[in-house]
């Protein structure tokens, strides 16, 4: 199936929970609200004509210009987006699915924004979503083993925010 | 400073009275650099293993956000530093994407060489390490021989030994060397006759398939599902290879063939997904490699263009994100490049083949015992380097 099609028989099946999308991007994209995706997700691999089976990639992106003058021009809201990039190997088409995020929840600087799990869909989403969580600071709900993988336990922090301080020392190490 | 453990998975506490709690790594030998594997065991047998990674954690992704994309190069081949010509490659290809830049023909034939080139000899350090790994060491002597003059010639290239930085943005930074592709085609001939050794040596050896014939066996939806890529993926018989699913270089030209398990000439004893296929996987893509260079340096000779494309001196990164997925040897690099309107990007994400491929580990564990799982992990030949980045 093509992009358009493919987001027209995902809207069908979820309706209001399919956000937004583009078919004409570079990778065609669909957008998920956030607490469907884990049924998107579901959906997306055991569905007869859509049989995504591999999830190639699993990123987030932190959608904040620290720049006010570039900000204004290119009118980004700030938000951050999850991304999955999705690959059907019977069917040999791609998909990419997004969820946007608040930054923080509920506006409250330090509060992590929630994200379903989607990693009993793909085995491989358990580290992907331990990395975003370590390096970009989403909670994933209903993930059975969410904790750092890249930074230390006792890390402060989540290094790849756009707003993300560096330390000034690790244990009686000088970072900067 | 004061730490308390709010997770008990932090630190793996609960262990009954007949179980062992072995730390094995960051040091260890068979790790293949700085891998600590946490192993609950009962007597030989591994109950659990936990891997524990990051290491060599330098945020590689938070670097990429404040340089532009030519000078994140350098830091794209420190990665897997096994391959920096194609872990340059896979990020000059997806950045390429994202600004539309061409490529001239000469380029694209010098990059095919250059990248055949690096896996051959990646897949040398892959099979050396991995007789390391199963207690022979003279396998090792032989692929880092044989290694040691690629390593040469791409000295000449660029003038780096490990660290290239040679394919850039646009193309690569400077042409082949007048006689280099002599040297190069000369030292295919010398070296295809010494494949057959190497089999004779360690691929036929029978201790070396009674250690890894259907040992650590990956099912082809387990594969798929746990992201594997690369050998490990084609080892377990699935049929994809990026340079023919998503060319991102003229390889239609040429006349190769995907290796994919099963094989006609394997021992009877081993089964799909094992490690000895996953190790038969590189062993032959090395010939495919060597045909593929011989091929593209007589398209090079005749080629039109320059070695690089004439770009502007501002590259600037539009607004708009691409993911692109190269084939390097230890499977699918992805760069995931998001831009902003400006020479840096607004996200530079590196999707790394080793670490998906390492992320089996945990399934493939239990019940196996300590020997073989270091036999499970050096099959799927991975670089710390990436995986941390």
């Amino acid at each position: 199936m093509n992009a358009d099609e493919i987001a027209n028989c995902l809207s069908e099946e979820f309706g209001d929970a399919i956000t937004g999308k583009n078919v004409e991007a570079m990778d065609p994209w669909v957008e998920i609200a956030p607490e469907a995706i884990a049924d998107v997700a579901q959906f997306c691999r055991d569905d007869e004509q859509l049989l995504f089976d591999y999830l190639r990639n699993q990123s987030a992106v932190d959608y904040l210009i620290t720049d006010a003058r570039k900000a204004k021009k290119l009118e980004i809201e700030p938000r951050l987006e999850i991304v999955y990039h999705l690959h059907s190997y019977p069917h040999g088409h791609d998909l990419v699915l997004k969820v946007l995020l608040p930054r923080w929840k509920g506006d409250v600087e330090g509060e992590l924004p929630e994200c379903p799990t989607v990693s009993h869909v793909w085995a491989i989403a358990d580290w992907h979503e331990r990395e975003i969580f370590d390096l970009m600071g989403v909670r994933f709900t209903g993930h059975p083993n969410l904790r750092r993988i890249l930074c230390p336990e006792d890390w402060v922090g989540h290094p790849l925010r756009k707003d993300y301080e560096f330390p000034l020392e690790y244990h009686g190490i000088r970072c900067q | 400073m004061s730490y308390t453990i709010e997770d008990p998975a932090d630190v793996e506490f609960d262990v009954r009275t007949d179980e062992l709690l072995i730390n094995m790594g960051p040091q260890h030998p068979s790790t293949h650099g700085v891998l600590r594997l946490v192993l609950r065991t009962d007597g030989e047998v591994v109950i659990d293993a936990v891997p524990h990674i990051g290491y060599l954690h330098r945020c590689a992704e938070k670097i990429g956000e404040n340089l532009s994309t030519i000078e994140y190069i350098p830091y794209t081949d420190r990665m897997d530093y096994l391959s920096g010509m194609n872990m340059n490659l896979g990020f000059a290809v997806a950045a390429e994407k994202l600004m539309g830049t061409e490529i001239p023909p000469k380029a694209q034939y010098l990059r095919i060489i250059i990248a055949e080139m690096n896996r051959i000899a990646s897949h040398l350090v892959g099979m050396g390490t991995y007789g390391l790994d199963l207690g022979t060491f003279s396998p090792f002597l032989y692929a880092f021989r044989e290694r040691e003059k690629i390593l040469d010639l791409f000295e000449e290239v660029c003038g780096a030994r490990l660290t290239y930085s040679y394919i850039t943005v646009g193309g690569a930074h400077d042409d082949l060397p007048d006689g280099w592709l002599d040297k190069c085609l000369a030292f295919l001939d010398y070296f295809e006759p010494r494949i057959e050794e190497y089999h004779t040596l360690l691929t036929r050896n029978h201790i070396f398939i009674k250690r890894t014939a259907n040992i650590g066996v990956i099912s082809p939806e387990m594969a798929k599902s746990y992201g594997c890529s690369g050998p490990v993926l084609r080892g377990s018989g699935v049929n994809d290879d990026l340079r023919v699913s998503r060319p991102y270089l003229p390889y239609d030209e040429f006349k190769w063939e995907v290796e994919v398990a099963p094989f006609d000439d394997a021992p009877e004893e081993t089964v799909v997904g094992d490690c000895w296929n996953r190790y038969y996987v590189r062993m032959r893509e090395v010939v495919q490699s060597v045909s593929l260079v011989r091929q593209a340096a007589k398209a090079y000779v005749t080629a039109e263009g320059s070695h690089r494309a004439d770009l502007p001196r501002a590259l600037k990164v539009p607004v708009g994100e691409v993911y692109v997925e190269t084939e390097c040897p230890r499977g699918a690099m992805g760069f995931h490049v998001v831009g902003q309107d400006d020479p840096k990007p607004l996200r530079c994400r590196a999707k790394s083949s080793s670490f998906c491929n390492l992320s089996v580990t945990g399934a493939l564990a239990p019940g196996v015992l300590i020997a073989d799982l270091s036999a499970i992990v050096g099959s799927l030949d991975i670089v710390m380097g990436e995986i941390d980045r």
